[in-house]
């Protein structure tokens, strides 16, 4: 799929809270550090923090690199599988927070993991075909695993926001992106349920592997490109090794991969996982180099985008705190100041 | 649920929405209600530095225990009063370049509303 008209990233923004937890101060608590664990850490979000928050702080880092007021933006999309209102749009507060005009869409996605990329493909066709002139999408999670799951290893939080808008601006020009989706029960969570189930191995090979191969390759086929013709490539990241093992398959090379692979620091940021990577390499990224970014979203499905990196990336990337600002800030907190803050202690 | 009182108060619990004077460019934070023609919306850009502050050990109800509470003095000019958030006591002193972060400031419950809005945290990088 291509816009129309030439689109592209004007301006993007990360967020990781503070606080880690290292994932062998869960595996003390459940397993006694029995077997090995799927990263090093996960974020945490400090007690003040949720996807509302984490998405106002990336939206406003999108809008100072982007050099616009928030009162230019058309769309403000907000994609999460933990809004803090079932029933609320998150959409609104975030606009509000940054200042927008009321006359905007404001609107909540979801798509487990996917939901951040799903609300970037929107954009990409809001402005791509001129309805609007920028839309600013944003992928944001605070994700819980159940106490003791191996999920609890990787349920990690942070927000990635891309404010989309006229190529001629941006920092990195949309080449094409695709989608493709399955039903795919892979992993799901049941309305009032605090936790996801999941289906252990199902969710590799049939689920995550399977989606992200058939949109990476459908779209490099598209375009008559190879893994040879990009200069980085960032996947959903669940875990560290999953990530590793799709760029494997599709022929792309450990270093190709290196810069955008969080996962190991910070945990499955969920529907900010792939989009934070993305912005980890637009902090490094020369103009001319080229990015392949592969979501994933349980349930499932796999956006897969090309991207451009222009010359304007040069001034405007030190605009906002680069990604490593937020990585360098860690902070380790126990499990039972963890279990606290995340609501796991039921009275 | 006071819910006509939060959602009067979004504008400056969120982005720091205050006044300043059209002739004298006086800003003030708070914003007051019917300022008049004199007084245009202005939002403030939260960048500012600690003029003092201290750890809140009795908190009411709702409050985290204890709180870093600080009076933070903005580059426009007001005087802000409130948390200091993502840091320790020891990571502060009088001077601490200072920036604003829209956060939780209350949940009210589960029927309730969770109330968004402005705390204080050391500067990034």
């Amino acid at each position: 799929m291509k816009p129309v008209q030439q689109v592209g990233i004007v301006g993007y923004g990360a967020y990781i809270p503070r606080y880690r937890i290292a994932a062998t101060e869960i595996g003390r608590v459940w397993t006694g550090n029995n077997g090995g664990v799927p990263v090093d850490a996960k974020s945490v979000p400090g007690p003040d923090e949720d996807t509302i928050t984490m998405s106002v702080e990336a939206g406003r880092n999108a809008l100072v690199r982007a050099g616009i007021a928030a009162s230019a933006l058309s769309a403000v999309w907000i994609g999460s599988e933990s809004h803090p209102y079932a029933v609320k749009p998150s959409g609104t507060v975030v606009a509000e927070a940054l200042g927008t005009s009321p006359f905007i869409s404001a609107a909540d996605y979801e798509f487990a993991c996917k939901a951040g990329t799903e609300a970037f493909t929107a954009s990409i066709g809001l402005v791509g075909s001129g309805m609007a002139t920028y839309a600013l999408a944003i992928g944001a999670d605070t994700a819980q695993g159940r106490p003791g799951d191996a999920l609890e290893y990787t349920a990690a939080a942070g927000a990635a926001a891309l404010l989309v808008g006229p190529g001629a601006e941006a920092l990195a020009t949309v080449e094409a992106t695709l989608s493709y989706v399955s039903d795919t029960p892979d992993f799901f969570r049941r309305a009032d349920r605090p936790y996801p189930v999941h289906g252990s191995r199902f969710t590799g090979e049939p689920a995550y592997f399977s989606q992200i191969r058939s949109a990476a390759s459908a779209l490099m086929q598209e375009l008559g490109s190879t893994p040879a013709d990009y200069t980085y490539a960032v996947f959903h990241q669940p875990n560290t090794r999953f990530p590793q093992m799709a760029a494997k398959q599709l022929g792309f090379t450990p270093q190709q991969i290196a810069t955008g692979l969080l996962a190991p620091k910070i945990g499955n940021t969920y529907s900010a996982a792939a989009l934070l990577g993305l912005c980890a390499v637009l902090d490094v990224a020369q103009p001319g180099e080229t990015i392949f970014v592969t979501s994933y979203g349980s349930g499932a499905g796999s956006d897969a985008f090309v991207l451009r990196v222009t010359d304007a990336i040069s001034t405007r990337r030190q605009l906002a705190p680069l990604t490593s600002a937020y990585l360098a800030r860690e902070s380790f907190v126990d499990y039972a100041v963890y279990a606290k803050w995340r609501g796991k202690l039921v009275m | 649920m006071d819910l006509a009182k939060h959602w009067r108060l979004r504008g400056p619990r969120y982005r720091l929405e205050g006044q300043r004077h059209v002739e004298t460019g006086e800003v003030r934070f708070p914003p007051e209600p019917d300022a008049g023609a004199s007084w245009e919306q202005y939002d403030l850009q939260g960048a500012g530095t600690l003029y003092s502050y201290t750890v809140v050990h009795q908190t009411p109800d709702g409050y985290a225990q204890p709180y870093l509470l600080g009076m933070v003095a903005l580059a426009e000019g007001p005087l802000v009063t409130a948390q200091i958030t993502d840091c320790e006591l020891a990571e502060l002193q009088i001077g601490t370049p200072v920036e604003m972060v829209t956060r939780k400031l209350r949940d009210l419950g589960e029927d309730g509303l969770i109330v968004y809005g402005y705390k204080f945290r050391p500067r990034l990088g």
